[in-house]
């Protein structure tokens, strides 16, 4: 499945709630605002332990228009919307956390 | 592959629109088939014709509209939730006929039905994506 999370963790806990449900297989894509969870500073282990097993993806127009592209951590991998399109057709089942 | 969208929020005040419009653009591009756009809650805003941004702004009913017009298939279906677009007083022609009220703000490209459109969209498509609150 892919998870889309759209909100802060500063705003909401939607982004710990995905990340305490989630399965062995899913992966996440942090979406408007949710791309502030992308950087170095504001990143929860549980996001990092997903990261370094290449499932956390940030839209890159978003993390742009914030302005931490510099911040964002190493494993957590940057796609466009074509790659936002090609994580919904790959991973089946498209769940948003808002 | 066979894609829906659910937009949930309206234009100009949240994300949503224009990522779900980023996204359809770039999944069309790439050749899959936006089949359903449902429009729901403040999501129906993005129907209105008399949406009038600055010039030198995009204008998001618009684009939607064109998204539709622009495909002889009339895809991706351009549906705004009744229940959702009635409260808001957002009508078509016949709505406001109904109502005995004068004017309709729903942009041709769009229609008005119910939730049915969505389950519908859900079966129908590979993929549902929902943008939002």
């Amino acid at each position: 499945m892919l998870h889309t999370v759209n909100k802060s963790s500063f705003e909401r806990n939607s982004l710990q709630s995905c990340l305490n449900t989630i399965d062995d297989t899913s992966v996440i894509l942090l979406i408007e605002d949710g791309v502030i969870s992308a950087a170095n500073n504001a990143n929860s282990s549980m996001l990092s332990d997903l990261a370094t097993q290449g499932r956390v993806y940030a839209l890159q127009g978003d993390v742009d228009a914030r302005g931490i592209s510099s911040k964002v951590a190493d494993n957590i991998k940057l796609v466009d919307y074509a790659g936002f399109v090609d994580l919904v057709v790959e991973h089946g089942t498209a769940v948003s956390w808002v | 592959m066979k894609i829906s969208i659910q937009i949930n929020e309206g234009p100009y005040q949240h994300q949503a629109s224009d990522t779900a419009y980023l996204f359809a653009k770039a999944a069309i591009d790439a050749g899959h088939e936006i089949f359903r756009v449902f429009f729901y809650h403040d999501g129906v805003n993005n129907a209105s014709r008399f949406t009038m941004p600055p010039q030198d702004d995009r204008n998001v009913v618009n684009q939607w509209a064109e998204l539709n017009i622009k495909n002889a298939s009339g895809e991706p279906e351009l549906v705004v939730c009744i229940a959702a677009a009635l409260r808001r007083g957002m009508l078509d022609e016949s709505e406001a006929n109904k109502n005995g009220v004068e004017g309709n703000n729903i942009h041709p490209a769009f229609r008005i039905s119910g939730l049915g459109q969505l389950i519908e969209a859900g079966i129908q498509s590979d993929r549902l994506v929902v943008f939002g609150d």
